[in-house]
């Protein structure tokens, strides 16, 4: 399975990269939503994608909405992974396109329950 | 184990204040604390300690040792008695009774329009407040039925936390699906408040489980999940032996990932059913559920 990791900080890609690997994913990780998008020009061969809100330029909520309109990607699972944690930020996610919430902190245990909320085996 | 389990240095206490415990323990809630389980005597205390102002969880088991069992006793074994729990702990047990389970019970009870579900360590109320949101969610047409919905521990403390669906959000970032957060949930600060409909679906409940048990009506679904590992083999029989008296001959009883009835009591069938297990109560010759 593959997962595409987007976060502008560098400690975080490398802990959600540290549990997905660990977990049997091959992982991308990149730093900001247009590297995601660009990378997605051409390789769509992604099961899950883990996205912070507060990204530089494109936030996150903006990059899943473009997300969901991309072709041939609508298997994606896509999962927040953020400071945010107003009842209303939820929500807005879930309205745009994201699949699961995750706030942060959230240790390796909790961020692998949230996977298997997604029909994903861990 | 949790991280809170890890004791601070200074709260060591004795081998004999450890043998202390585990009698009381013992004695009050039939749980067996193995060798080894200091951590968890002096995690579990030291809270309880410091609220009652004593210096060292040391200083309170000698108090409890010094004073004839009363009230600050029962708070001891309450403490060290909490199981962890979380929303939808371990996935497949919910997916199992949200698919399978309760669709088949809804079915089958449908000309009695009675379903009876007690879960029976709940802690601070995960358990019972996750199947709580799955009927909201999925069966809507249980308008009208007389459900009695039951969930009990051996804490107090814990049945009042329950009672109040109030949670921090380290619990509801545990198991709970999203979309079930921005349904049953309102935000109050820093906490998480489920919404009064879900949370008053469970009537909550002290209960001891080495005690005689207070719930005596037939029941379709029991869930005894983490409990029985703390007993010795004698009370697992006697909990089973009493489960097969309250379970209807067609209800289901759940246990605990790495708990069975195997060995214990021969008289429950085991059927998988999804990506879990539940035990029924095996037929008499003759006899069809």
């Amino acid at each position: 399975m593959r997962a595409l990791i987007i976060d502008d900080s560098r400690a975080m890609r490398s802990i959600l990269v540290g549990i997905l690997d660990e977990a049997g994913f091959d992982t991308v990780p990149v730093a900001d939503a247009e590297e995601a998008l660009a990378l997605l020009d051409s390789d769509r061969n992604f099961e899950l994608a883990l996205v912070d809100w507060n990204l530089p330029a494109m936030s996150g909520l903006e990059l899943v909405v473009a997300l969901r309109k991309i072709p041939n990607l609508e298997d994606l699972r896509l999962m927040m992974v953020t400071t945010e944690t107003e009842l209303e930020r939820v929500r807005e996610a879930l309205d745009s396109g994201a699949d699961e919430y995750i706030m942060k902190p959230f240790d390796k245990e909790m961020l692998l329950e949230k996977l298997t909320l997604l029909g994903i085996d861990v | 184990m949790r991280a809170s389990d890890l004791p601070a240095p200074q709260s060591a206490i004795s081998p004999l204040a450890f043998d202390y415990i585990r009698r009381l323990v013992r004695k009050e809630s039939s749980i067996v604390l193995d060798d080894g389980k200091t951590y968890l005597v002096t995690s579990r205390l030291g809270p309880l300690a410091r609220e009652c102002r004593f210096e060292s969880v040391a200083a309170f088991i000698s108090h409890l040792q010094s004073t004839s069992t009363g009230k600050l006793h029962t708070l001891a074994v309450e403490a060290i008695a909490t199981t962890e729990t979380s929303f939808f702990r371990d996935h497949h047990p919910f997916a199992a009774l949200r698919d399978e389970i309760l669709p088949e019970m809804v079915r089958r009870r449908s000309t009695s329009r009675t379903l009876s579900i007690w879960s029976a360590a709940c802690s601070s109320g995960q358990e019972p407040h996750s199947i709580a949101m799955i009927l909201r969610d999925r069966f809507a047409n249980l308008e009208g039925w007389n459900l009695q919905l039951a969930a009990s521990d051996i804490s107090r403390r814990m049945t009042d936390r329950a009672r109040e669906g109030l949670y921090t959000q380290l619990e509801v970032n545990r198991g709970l699906p999203a979309p079930y957060l921005v349904r049953f949930f309102e935000q109050t600060e820093d906490r998480w408040l489920l919404r009064e409909d879900v949370r008053k679906l469970f009537r909550f409940f002290h209960q001891n489980l080495a005690e005689p048990w207070s719930v005596v009506a037939p029941v379709d679904i029991l869930i005894l999940r983490n409990v029985l590992i703390y007993f010795d083999v004698d009370m697992r029989r006697e909990v089973l032996r009493r489960v097969r008296g309250l379970l209807r001959p067609d209800g289901y009883l759940l246990l605990g990932s790495a708990e069975t009835t195997l060995n214990i009591d021969d008289l429950f069938t085991r059927v998988p059913v999804g990506r879990a297990v539940f035990y029924q109560v095996t037929p008499k010759k003759g006899q069809e559920r």
